[in-house]
């Protein structure tokens, strides 16, 4: 198995209509690395990270995972995938442990422990009960960064991590990125201001 | 580690269930309508029994479908709105099983319960009670027929603004069948006659789209998340 390139991005065209969104975008992630993506408004950073997710087939172009095509190892790649979206993908009438348990219980047996655990790691162990409507923009990205951790995934795909945390939580999600990739993770990150970490990284700006 | 097909899917289960019991009034809404609808029938009409009794298969049986109808619009809604989604499609299990566990879950809230308080409805329409066995299996495999067939439309409609009324004129035509040999049971159950027939073709019907729906309500979102 080829594992020097883990995830490989190769010319992925992607229309939206009439709109030319990626024009031939290609990247290379391996373990340990982190690729920050960048760019203006609409240049299509989103789209690239559902590319890669799986969620959103190129027209043109493939992703590969492990050398093999992400739709022909669907299951495997999907387990070793967390993946967060600009919201926090929360049930507000569910409590914050609830929302883990089913998200994270579909991946991979989880007890209750560790996923407070992970709650307690991003901060927001006292909201564990609370239902997750009651909580504000900032812990619920909290949460949702507790979810991807609990996941324990090799590949995280981060779409603006850093919405309305405050100084604390900016600090924590860098602190958690370089965690993840010094421990042979990798991470793409959409995000418009300079990642402040101490790992490989590998910068991609999109123009539109 | 890693989690079983059944194993996901009773947890989507779970969490469809709590998710509804959280909100009682989203659950109450497509009971209450059903009752009242069935109820305004005696109220408006002549109070002869025989005429209520000629009606009742039919009166029932559009009520049922029309408040079933009510919550299955939003099946797939406000998790496509908040991105859970999203999250669920990456679970690892596929959508197929995603689409199947929320379906039924959706089934055992609202279309069970609306078979549970179908003998309230029954005995306000004078239907006899030899005709009452006949009249629940025949709801029973009607609403779950309908429910998978609403998990098509909603998978479909669910990325337009106006989708509601489009759901209704998907959904609505591929329910007539059951329509016609729901109520023809129940209406053979009330003369007396035997209503296997028609019950078979209920049954039948439940079994196809079972087994087909979830593939193509799947394939629906698949699309829609795009």
């Amino acid at each position: 198995m080829n594992m020097s390139n883990a995830l490989c991005v190769e010319k992925v065209h992607v229309w939206r209509g009439d709109r030319h969104v990626l024009q031939g975008v290609s990247a290379q992630i391996q373990p340990q690395e982190l690729l920050h993506i960048s760019g203006p408004n609409g240049t299509g950073k989103t789209t690239l990270l559902r590319v890669v997710s799986g969620l959103l087939r190129p027209e043109q172009g493939s992703v590969t995972w492990l050398g093999q095509s992400i739709a022909a190892v669907r299951t495997d790649y999907q387990a070793a995938l967390a993946y967060a979206s600009h919201e926090p993908a929360l049930k507000g009438d569910l409590t914050a442990l609830e929302n883990l348990r089913f998200a994270v219980g579909l991946k991979r047996r989880i007890s209750q422990d560790e996923l407070r655990a992970a709650l307690a790691r991003t901060g927001v162990a006292a909201c564990a009960d609370l239902p997750a409507r009651v909580l504000s923009a900032g812990q619920r990205r909290r949460v949702a960064m507790a979810r991807v951790l609990a996941m324990s995934a090799t590949v995280w795909l981060l779409d603006e991590p850093y919405t309305n945390l405050d100084a604390a939580g900016t600090e924590l999600i860098s602190e958690l990125l370089q965690t993840h990739v010094a421990g042979g993770g990798l991470a793409l990150v959409v995000a418009h201001h300079e990642l402040n970490v101490s790992c490989t990284v590998r910068r991609m700006e999109l123009h539109s | 580690m890693t989690v079983g097909l059944w194993e996901a899917f009773w947890l989507i289960v779970q969490r469809e269930m709590r998710l509804s019991f959280r909100r009682p009034e989203q659950l109450l809404q497509p009971l209450v309508f059903f009752l009242i609808v069935t109820t305004l029938f005696p109220l408006g009409l002549s109070l002869q029994l025989s005429l209520l009794r000629d009606i009742a298969p039919g009166v029932l049986w559009v009520a049922a479908l029309l408040s079933s109808l009510l919550s299955l619009d939003f099946l797939f809604k406000s998790d496509a709105d908040d991105g859970t989604l999203e999250q669920l499609a990456l679970s690892g299990h596929g959508l197929t099983v995603v689409v199947a566990a929320k379906t039924l879950a959706h089934w055992l809230v609202t279309g069970l319960a609306l078979v549970l308080v179908s003998p309230i409805v029954g005995t306000a329409l004078g239907i006899p009670l030899d005709a009452f066995a006949t009249m629940l299996l025949s709801l029973a495999l009607g609403t779950l027929t309908l429910s998978w067939l609403g998990a098509i439309g909603a998978g479909l409609t669910i990325g337009l603004r106006r989708g509601n009324v489009l759901f209704s004129l998907i959904v609505l035509p591929l329910a007539m069948p059951l329509l016609i040999f729901g109520a023809g049971a129940t209406d053979r159950a009330i003369s007396g006659t035997s209503a296997a027939g028609a019950l078979y073709l209920l049954a039948a019907l439940c079994v196809f789209t079972c087994t087909l729906a979830p593939f193509a309500a799947a394939a629906a979102l698949r699309i829609t998340l795009e």
